[in-house]
């Protein structure tokens, strides 16, 4: 009711002349602002829709001379040489990939043990404060988790973690070269563990949301079997969820993959390929973020426009499954019961 | 009552579920750990710069030099003013159109999906985009070209919200503002947006919070600036590439201020975050 009262204390006396009977405005003249109004929305909302393509379009324009001179040897090509101009994408893509896969191992089993501490463990007075905490590991800005990590984190887990790493995986054979190589603190290891917590916060609030649309109905009738806090949620809440599940997932892989401030803190930025995880390498955001600005020749320009474009690809198909999935469980939300 | 205990099935159930519920304690208590280190650090290592009252007033200092943030602080402000003033009444609109007009049209449904997408989308592409269409044109850096990044960063969290809040104002609110003879448009701009005011500026300020430590599309478009400068038509100063710079020098008051710097921008992000959950928590 108070949201309507201020209309008529606003309306003005020509609104109240158009509805006395005597003389009705025509119809015409008051949909006058209606067309005005209807198309200036629709306006911005095609400029939202078109700013994608937009993106893309102008990326595809940027990198024109990389594109028609390698072709898509780009992509395995792991030479990145300004001075004699050869360029290549492979220690990039392969940088931004492992330390995204580093965060993902640790992020999304971390995530599921939150999400089900905060729907199924957690005393109701307590659910709201620690979920907020949580959120708020989001709202920390990327460059502080950077400095955070180059100046606190990697420092400590050079000195304390990684040489422990080192000796208890360096003589199993075959993670022997994962773990090889002097500690330096920075590398893709420390990028792939500071990227993992940036990620807990964004997959944890998926999952919270959709382990909270389950039926109730569904888990006392497990519980009602004899089942435990664990069973219920392994094999009813998980089963029921998946799809939610891997859409948060995917969200929390779209954001790691384009996170460039806290990587290039702490990756070392180095354009070698490594198979050890200590060793220092390079991510396409955090090559953007140092080289872009210093960048000479056209050759050298095109190359890094068409990173953001391999980047920009490889995050809009992975947040668009990701989105596609979600819709998908929304859709099934009001059907099953 | 003795059968449960005595069936080793049944035991090795009962401790499977005690030990993985404790892991997720666990996982909780992680999460909590890097939170609490992470804000411990800052203000412990910024804290001190905080205090000093030339922090706010003098210019960015020369390495070796004592000096303050004032520029950084005045270019951030500026460019966060001006790329709200863009992004929020874009996306606003953008919102309006897709929960008032298009509701389940086409167009409308792609562009929520489109928008959710650019929602995630790495913000170093629209630096890289701002920066082709924009600074690669007008052949200079500028405080504008960073105002237009923020902006389009700005958008799609404000047409999310927007949309949102919008399709949570009951349709009877509507329907007794055109029952009344009131216009399509001014039902919306007098009924609809009044009753999701609190709702959108919610989004807004999440918004603002989201853009207000984001330095990846700033290093191209903005760039930095070492002098007191308000002209949004040349490079601008900006707390996030100045702390970048300083951050990554080997200049011990280099890196104090950028600590500084740094507990800054989160305290305000932090303080954003908080007031814009109160604000809507008190609409439910």
């Amino acid at each position: 009711m108070s949201a309507v009262l201020p209309i008529s204390e606003s309306a003005s006396t020509d609104e109240i002349a158009r509805a006395t009977p005597p003389r009705p405005r025509a119809p015409r003249l008051a949909s006058w602002g209606d067309v005005l109004f209807e198309n200036l929305t629709r306006l911005f909302a095609v400029l939202v829709f078109g700013l994608l393509a937009a993106i893309l379009i102008s990326l595809l324009i940027g990198s024109q001379l990389t594109l028609a001179k390698y072709g898509p040897s780009f992509l395995w090509n792991a030479q990145w040489d300004p001075v004699q101009e050869n360029f290549g994408a492979l220690v990039p893509i392969y940088g931004t990939l492992v330390t995204s896969l580093i965060a993902m191992l640790i992020g999304v089993p971390v995530s599921f043990g939150i999400a089900l501490f905060l729907t199924e463990l957690s005393p109701t007075w307590l659910k709201r404060p620690l979920g907020t905490a949580i959120e708020l590991l989001a709202a920390i800005p990327s460059i502080i988790y950077g400095m955070w990590g180059l100046f606190v984190f990697a420092p400590i887990f050079q000195t304390h973690l990684q040489p422990a790493l080192i000796e208890s995986f360096g003589s199993i054979p075959g993670l022997a070269r994962l773990f090889a190589g002097p500690p330096l603190g920075i590398g893709m290891l420390t990028a792939g563990l500071i990227l993992s917590i940036m990620v807990i916060p964004f997959i944890t609030a998926v999952m919270r949301d959709v382990f909270e649309i389950v039926p109730p109905l569904l888990k006392e009738s497990a519980y009602g079997l004899g089942a435990t806090t664990w069973e219920v949620m392994w094999r009813v809440v998980l089963p029921y969820t998946k799809v939610g599940v891997i859409g948060g997932i995917m969200l929390g892989l779209g954001r790691a993959l384009g996170e460039t401030m806290a990587v290039t803190f702490v990756i070392g930025n180095a354009h070698q390929l490594a198979a050890s995880l200590m060793a220092p390498g390079n991510s396409i955001a955090s090559a953007l973020a140092n080289e872009f600005t210093e960048a000479v020749g056209d050759l050298y320009f095109s190359s890094l426009i068409e990173l953001g474009l391999i980047l920009f690809l490889i995050t809009t198909i992975v947040l668009a499954f990701s989105k596609l999935l979600l819709m998908r469980l929304a859709r099934h939300e009001g059907t099953r019961t | 009552m003795n059968a449960p205990q005595l069936n080793p099935l049944y035991r090795a159930r009962k401790r499977q579920n005690v030990v993985l519920l404790f892991i997720s304690c666990l996982a909780l208590a992680f999460g909590l750990f890097w939170l609490i280190w992470i804000l411990g650090t800052l203000f412990y290592e910024g804290g001190a710069a905080l205090l000093r009252a030339q922090f706010y007033y003098r210019m960015t200092p020369p390495p070796g030099e004592d000096g303050g943030l004032a520029n950084a602080i005045a270019g951030s402000l500026l460019l966060l003013t001006a790329a709200t003033l863009i992004g929020t009444p874009a996306g606003i609109l953008a919102g309006t159109y897709l929960a008032e007009y298009g509701k389940k049209s086409w167009l409308a449904s792609a562009t929520r999906f489109l928008n959710d997408v650019l929602l995630s989308a790495p913000s170093i592409v629209i630096g890289l985009f701002v920066y082709s269409v924009y600074v690669a044109h007008v052949r200079h850096f500028s405080g504008w070209a960073g105002a237009i990044a923020l902006a389009l960063i700005v958008v799609p969290v404000v047409v999310r919200t927007t949309d949102d809040m919008l399709k949570l104002v009951p349709n009877s609110l509507r329907e007794a503002a055109v029952a009344l003879g009131c216009p399509t448009w001014k039902m919306i701009v007098l009924v609809s947006y009044r009753a999701a005011r609190t709702g959108i500026l919610t989004g807004v300020l999440l918004a603002l919070a989201r853009i207000s430590g984001e330095t990846a599309p700033l290093l191209f478009t903005a760039l930095n600036n070492q002098f007191w400068s308000l002209d949004l038509n040349r490079p601008m100063s900006n707390l996030p590439t100045v702390i970048f710079q300083f951050a990554m020098s080997p200049y011990a008051d280099w890196h104090r201020l950028a600590w500084g710097g740094a507990a800054l921008i989160t305290l305000a992000v932090l303080g954003l975050n908080i007031v814009a959950r109160v604000l809507f928590a008190k609409k439910d």
